[in-house]
Formats: structure tokens, sequence, C-alpha cells
């Protein structure tokens, strides 16, 4: 049979005409643009070379904490997102009473909206009147009631903490997904030759689970890199520069009318997104491979 | 041996109960302080709401906080969105899998490439200008579902393959022509796969709100979370009406969620582990 003609290549033309038009040309575009000295303040765009890139890697800026904090961001999160993750599938894959009603608590905030997690966050994690501080002292901690978004040394944690509150029910769900294809059978043949709880989990489970890390690893890396929301609804960068990561500096670019700037921070996580990210979608789709 | 056992039961069942009740209590505190009085709800704590329910804030909330429009809105963008997503990234994903030649394998690398690649916003700004759809309801759709393409295509794509060939060989030998096919033949047997689609898409689009910040000016157009963000500005010292706004704008979301709960994690976990 004529595969042309039965599977016709224009069946893909709407989405490729949308992907290409939102999503490449802007890519593409923004690279340009990020060579020149594009703004709100003057019509006339001009060719600056590669002054942006300088300015954004240079120490006189504080472009470099964007970075840093990005990546700081994207590591910390990722490594504690997996490992609460299969904490919770751990004990929430055992005869828990109510076993789906804990799951799916667990996954509720994954469906909220990060602008309103964060709102809902201001309020906990108000030094006065919140929630935890207010907790914390009714069990005689005082010393631990700290400004959580207000202490510039504190309040990047404290964004990664809800962060990791948020989205770790998420990768808790797909680590039940991993635990439970994995054949009991393994887990026999464990017993019969004597082994204890740790060595069943180290040497038959994780093994077993390591697509499954690399999987939700990729996933936290990717989410990571691009956060945005969290960070803009609970401390938008603040105080100082202390909380900024790169997406959030690219909005504040954009409204002060520095487009070129902006735009050079976006397209850096392109060019970097570009280099990685073949790799990433290889892991996420290598399933396919098997099935072609 | 046995009580040893029992207890680490007893121990799992608190420890499960403990985590659930840690992730319930943000919640449960925005609960109860959206039926509170203003000064009741200045402190936000965990009291029940004692001195009755106070329901109307839903209503004033309602009026100052223009939810009507703005739940229209949402509505509009997440439906909207959801509908163009599923055709499209089907129909996309149904020739991109079914003929793998070099150009489809090519074509179907590159929009999944999307699921990694960030969107440039300031240059993105600069095309909505020129295709004239800054500031408008349609553009709205068009931006939702282009950033959700890449995701949905690779959740159908895996799905196809799974769906035997005969079937397609069948319909045409009876002579049906390739549109026919899709639609009438492929379509329904893409229902579990597009019901997860559905269900995420409009969930996303739903709790979005970077799009409308750098492309909506005009208030009338926002959705309900920037405009839930916008209230929380102007009524920062009302927790009692800004609870009842977030209670407002969650419901749906939680709706959703419970009802599609299934296809939420069989999307989830789509490709993440080996099927």
């Amino acid at each position: 049979m004529n595969e042309r003609k039965i599977y016709p290549t224009y069946f893909a033309g709407g989405a490729l005409l949308l992907y290409i038009v939102f999503y490449v040309i802007p890519g593409i575009m923004g690279i340009c643009y990020s060579f020149t000295d594009w703004s709100v303040y003057s019509s006339e765009i001009n060719f600056v070379g590669f002054d942006n890139f300088i300015k954004a890697f240079s120490s006189d800026y504080n472009y470099t904490k964007y970075l840093t904090n990005t990546l700081e961001f994207t590591i910390i999160t990722t490594v504690l997102k997996n490992l609460l993750g299969l904490v919770l599938a751990l004990i929430l894959t055992k005869r828990v009473r109510l076993l789906n009603f804990h799951r799916a608590v667990m996954y509720i905030p994954s469906v909220l909206s990060a602008l309103i997690v964060g709102m809902i966050f201001r309020s906990i994690l108000n030094p006065k009147v919140g929630l935890l501080n207010v907790g914390l002292r009714a069990i005689g901690l005082d010393s631990l009631a700290l400004p959580w978004l207000t202490d510039s040394k504190i309040a990047f944690n404290s964004v990664m903490a809800v962060d990791i509150w948020k989205g770790m029910g998420y990768i808790m769900t797909i680590f039940i997904a991993g635990i439970m294809s994995v054949s009991p059978v393994y887990f026999e043949a464990a017993d019969i030759d004597g082994a204890n709880a740790w060595q069943r989990f180290r040497y038959i489970l994780l093994p077993m689970l390591s697509p499954t890390i690399a999987v939700t690893t990729v996933l936290n890396v990717i989410y990571g890199l691009k956060v945005f929301d969290m960070v803009y609804s609970l401390t938008n960068g603040g105080p100082g520069f202390a909380t900024e990561v790169l997406y959030t500096g690219v909005y504040k670019e954009f409204g002060l009318g520095r487009y070129a700037m902006g735009t050079t921070l976006s397209s850096i996580m392109f060019i970097f997104m570009l280099l990685i990210g073949y790799f990433m979608i290889k892991l996420l789709t290598r399933n396919e491979e098997a099935l072609a | 041996m046995k009580s040893k056992k029992n207890l680490g039961m007893v121990g799992v069942n608190a420890l499960a109960w403990l985590l659930s009740l840690l992730l319930l209590a943000p919640l449960v505190l925005i609960l109860f302080n959206s039926v509170k009085t203003s000064q009741a709800a200045s402190d936000m704590s965990l009291q029940l709401p004692l001195d009755g329910l106070h329901f109307e804030n839903y209503l004033v909330v309602i009026e100052k906080g223009k939810l009507g429009i703005t739940f229209l809105n949402s509505l509009l963008y997440s439906c909207g969105s959801v509908i163009l997503c599923m055709i499209l990234s089907a129909m996309t994903a149904y020739v991109l899998s079914r003929n793998r030649s070099r150009l489809h394998r090519f074509l179907y690398m590159f929009i999944v490439l999307g699921i990694t690649m960030p969107i440039n916003f300031v240059a993105l700004m600069k095309v909505m200008q020129l295709t004239q759809l800054q500031n408008t309801r349609i553009g709205m759709i068009l931006l939702y579902s282009a950033i959700q393409l890449p995701f949905n295509v690779f959740l159908i794509y895996s799905f196809v393959s799974k769906i035997p060939k005969d079937i397609d060989e069948a319909a045409v030998i009876d002579g049906c022509q390739p549109v026919r096919l899709f639609f009438s033949v492929m379509f329904p047997l893409l229902k579990p796969v597009l019901v997860t689609v559905m269900v995420l898409t409009f969930l996303n689009t739903w709790n979005e709100f970077v799009l409308p910040l750098y492309f909506l000016g005009s208030s009338t157009f926002w959705p309900m979370n920037l405009a839930v963000y916008n209230f929380f500005g102007m009524y920062a010292t009302n927790w009692n009406l800004v609870c009842a706004d977030i209670v407002l704008t969650c419901l749906p979301v939680v709706l959703v969620y419970l009802l599609g709960q299934k296809y939420i994690v069989a999307g989830m976990t789509a490709g993440a582990v080996k099927g």
C-alpha cells in the first residue's frame, strides 16, 4: 500500500504551522535580536555584536546571579523531588489504609496553579502571623520562626521548599507506577535468599527503577530551568536579587523595555536547551524506538 | 515477629496521615478563612470559623473581582485550546507514527523537541504584533495550543503505534479515503489517550498565566488566575475575600482533577515507565 497516500503529510501541517510560528520563529528571531540594542526607547535597532552576551556574563551586573540561581534551583529541586517522591512512593505502595485517598491528596498541589500556591504560601510564611511561625512558636521553637521570604539569606531556600511541596506528588505518582511495574517474582526470590528490606531496595528495586529515575530527572530539569511562576508569585525575585531566576529576569527586562537584554537571557537558555534537550528527548522517547 | 510487623504498619499509616495533613493543611486554611469575617481572617489561622459561615464573601468577590467575565475567559481559553490541541496533535501524531519515512521521523523529533525548548517571550511579542494577535482572545487560544502541542503529540504518538495497522488497511480496501480513515476509524480508537489530552490541556491552560501576563494588557481578556492575583494586590488586607477568590478559581481545577484522575495519571506516567 502507498503509505504516502494513506497518511498524507499535510495532516501534520496545522500543528507544524502553529509550532513554527509561535515557537521556532520567536526562538530564532530572539537569537538575532540579542545581537542588537532593541529597546522600547528607540525605534532604531542597531547591531551591537556580542555586547549583550558579555553583559550577561560580566560581574558588573546581576545577570550571572540569575543564571547561577536557576542552576541551583534546578539541581536542588531535582534531587529533593526525586528523593522525597521516591520515599512517598515507597510508603504509598505498602498496605496503607485509604491508599487511594492518600495518593490523591499528595497529587492535589500539582494540579493547582503555581500562582495560587505562591499566594497561599505568602500567607503561611508571613513572619508575624503566618501559620508556620505561629505553629513553631506554639511548640516552643521560637528560634526557628524565621522571616522566611524576606530574609535574603533564606528566601531562596523557602521558594525551593514551596516548589518541592507542590511538585513532589507528581514525581511520586510516576514512581508509584514504576514500582508497581516491577514483577513481585524478584522480591520473592530475594526473600528465599534471605535478603533484608534494605538489600531488596538497594539491589532489586533501585536498579529496576533506574529508567523511571532518568525520566523524572529529565522532567524536573526541564521544569527547573524554566521556572517562573513560583518565584514570581512568592518573591518576584526579591528581596534585592536574592531569588531572581532567569525567567523572572527576562520578565523584568521586558517590563523595563530593555528587550534586547531580555531576549539575550532567553537565548542563552535556548542554546543551552538545544544542546541538552536532544539527549533528554531521546531518553523520553526511547520506549517508542523499541515499539517501532 | 507478628507484633513487630503490626507496629510497623501502624507507623506507616501514621506517617501517611502526617504527610497527607502536611499537604492538606494549606488548602484547609484557605477554605476556613474564605468563610470568616475580614477581622477573623486577618491572622490567617487554622481556627474553625466559629462566628458563623460568611458565604456572602463569595458574592462580594464575584462582583468585586469580576469573576463572571474572567471565568468565561478562562473557560474559553481552556476549551478552545483543548479542541484545537486534540484535533491538531492527533492528526500530526497519527501520520508521523504511521509512516516513518526519514522526513516524518525528523518532523517528529523537531516537534517533540519543543517539550524542552524555552519560549522566547520577548521575541514572541514581536510575532504577536506582526500577526495582529496581541491582546486578542483568539491569539491566546492559538498560543496556548502551540505551547502544548509538543507534549500532546508525544503522548498520542506512542498510543497510535500500539493500534494495529491492519485496521487502516481493511478500511482502505473498503474504499476509505485518508480524511475519513482518520476521523471515522482512527479518532474513535484514540479515545482513551484523547481524554488524557483533554484533561491535561484543560488543567494546564486553566493554570497558566505567563502568556496573559505578557500579551494581555487589557483586563477584560484576563483569565481567572491573573484576576485573582490582581485582586490579591488590591485587597491584601481582606484575606477572607482573597481566600474566597482562591477557592472559586481552584474549584474547576479540583473538579476536573477528581473526575479525570485516572486519565491524568495515565498521561503523567506515559513514557516514564516501560509499558
